[in-house]
């Protein structure tokens, strides 16, 4: 399939609700990306709404930046139950 | 609440127009959708109204999120603990980010971040009266978090299942970091309930202040509301102002309490025929007067907000320039 570019497809399952990633394909254009999108991940209406995006327009976090991006735990006053609010306060 | 200004009948706006008979077809059909729960998504055909109503209240409450930062950042120096201090930039960080999220639903709308940031710059666009009054003390960095976060969240939990699912769904996300706002005010407020005498009284004075423009924050009562029975309609809005505002009193009079404050307000009393609290009248006319531009703080808010936009250009510019240099590295790389 020369020539035919990647696509990540997202697939709404309801309105209410975000695209979700789903998977991918090859694709000659977008309109094409969106209709062989429907035959292979639609199949079931598996949703209401479907996005085609160009894998190659994705800019990824690197897993070596994974400790300057993602720092977990150690601002835990980001968190509410760092917060010690007597157990008989109600509506907290 | 944050979209109080919704209240105040825009300059120039035409009653709806005659509709043809297929605009009519739609909007039975759209309504049909919001009767049966299922949310309104940007490609989905929608009443102008509907769209207008929309642009107008999450514009505003973005604009609060952006100008509520200044209040609360006026504290940030003065922080008497680094652990405070980091509390405070959180929080503050946080409500940057509420502004974003909301930016982004609005844009979804057909609408452009810069038209509406310039809006706010030029005065010509509404944000929560709230964010005019000064914050005279650390004691109001509590009050802040407590009873502002807090009417925010009594707002905002219901927005979680407005018919509009862009902002829904950035309500959802900004109720769960909500909740930390509210707890940390709360415990500063605890920290100092259980001070010194001259530290109770500051945290009394504050809530003196505080007290009645944050029950201003829910908006005019409902006979002033021109908008909320269409809103309700369309289901942007679950609960009537008077009613959240009722809701609120019920929740935080015993937190008060507990903190061992007294509410400035002698006709707070409960009832319990009505099994709520009955509270005296909200002064209104300091609302619309604050609303409409004349509180406290309203001009130097603005020309903070200004300010901040003008000396944060050469950023912008940079980043631009910045970018254009590494795609003509990469360029010149991949030739
Ligand atoms: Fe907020
Ligand atoms: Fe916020
Ligand atoms: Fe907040």
């Amino acid at each position: 399939m020369k020539g035919w570019p990647l696509y990540e497809v997202f697939i709404r399952p309801r309105n209410g609700v975000a695209h979700r990633h789903v998977g991918s394909l090859h694709a000659p254009d977008p309109e094409m990306a969106l209709e062989l999108a429907r035959d292979l991940y639609c199949r079931r209406g598996e949703g209401t709404s479907i996005w085609v995006v160009p894998a190659s327009a994705i800019t990824a976090s690197r897993p070596e930046d994974k400790d300057a991006f993602f720092e977990p735990l150690e601002k835990e006053y980001r968190h509410p139950s760092h917060y010690n609010i007597p157990p008989d306060v109600k509506n907290m | 609440m944050y979209t109080q200004g919704l209240d105040l009948v825009p300059k120039g706006e035409k009653p709806e127009a005659p509709k043809s008979e297929e605009e009519a077809r739609l909007e039975a059909a759209f309504q049909r959708k919001i009767d049966e729960e299922i949310r309104i998504e940007p490609t989905d055909w929608m009443p102008e109204g509907y769209r207008r109503t929309l642009i107008r209240q999450i514009s505003q409450h973005a604009h609060s999120e952006i100008v509520g930062m200044l209040p609360e950042g006026n504290w940030v120096t003065r922080a008497p603990t680094l652990r405070r201090k980091a509390i405070l930039l959180a929080k503050i960080q946080d409500e940057a980010g509420h502004g974003l999220y909301l930016y982004s639903a609005c844009e979804t709308l057909g609408v452009t971040r810069e038209e509406l940031y310039e809006q706010l710059l030029a005065g010509k666009a509404k944000y929560s009266s709230i964010f005019n009054y000064p914050t005279l003390t650390w004691a109001d960095i509590g009050i802040i978090g407590w009873l502002v976060d807090g009417a925010a969240i009594m707002n905002q939990v219901p927005l979680q299942r407005c018919s509009y699912g862009p902002y829904a769904r950035a309500m959802i996300r900004i109720c769960k970091e909500e909740s930390f706002h509210q707890r940390q005010g709360y415990e500063l407020c605890l920290a100092l309930a259980e001070g010194s005498p001259e530290q109770r009284r500051m945290l009394q004075d504050a809530l003196n202040r505080w007290w009645w423009p944050v029950l201003m924050m829910f908006g005019p009562p409902d006979k002033d509301s021109w908008h909320t029975a269409q809103s309700m309609k369309w289901k942007i809005k679950r609960f009537t102002n008077d009613e959240l505002r009722q809701k609120f009193v019920d929740a935080v009079v015993p937190q008060a309490e507990r903190l061992g404050l007294k509410i400035p307000d002698p006709h707070l009393k409960w009832n319990p025929e009505r099994g709520h609290y009955d509270f005296g009248e909200v002064p209104w006319d300091e609302f619309w007067r604050v609303i409409k531009g004349d509180g406290p703080c309203n001009r130097q808010r603005m020309e903070q907000r200004r300010r901040a936009w003008e000396e944060g250009r050469w950023v912008r510019e940079a980043a631009l320039a910045y970018a254009e240099k590494r795609r003509r590295r990469q360029q010149s790389e991949a030739a």
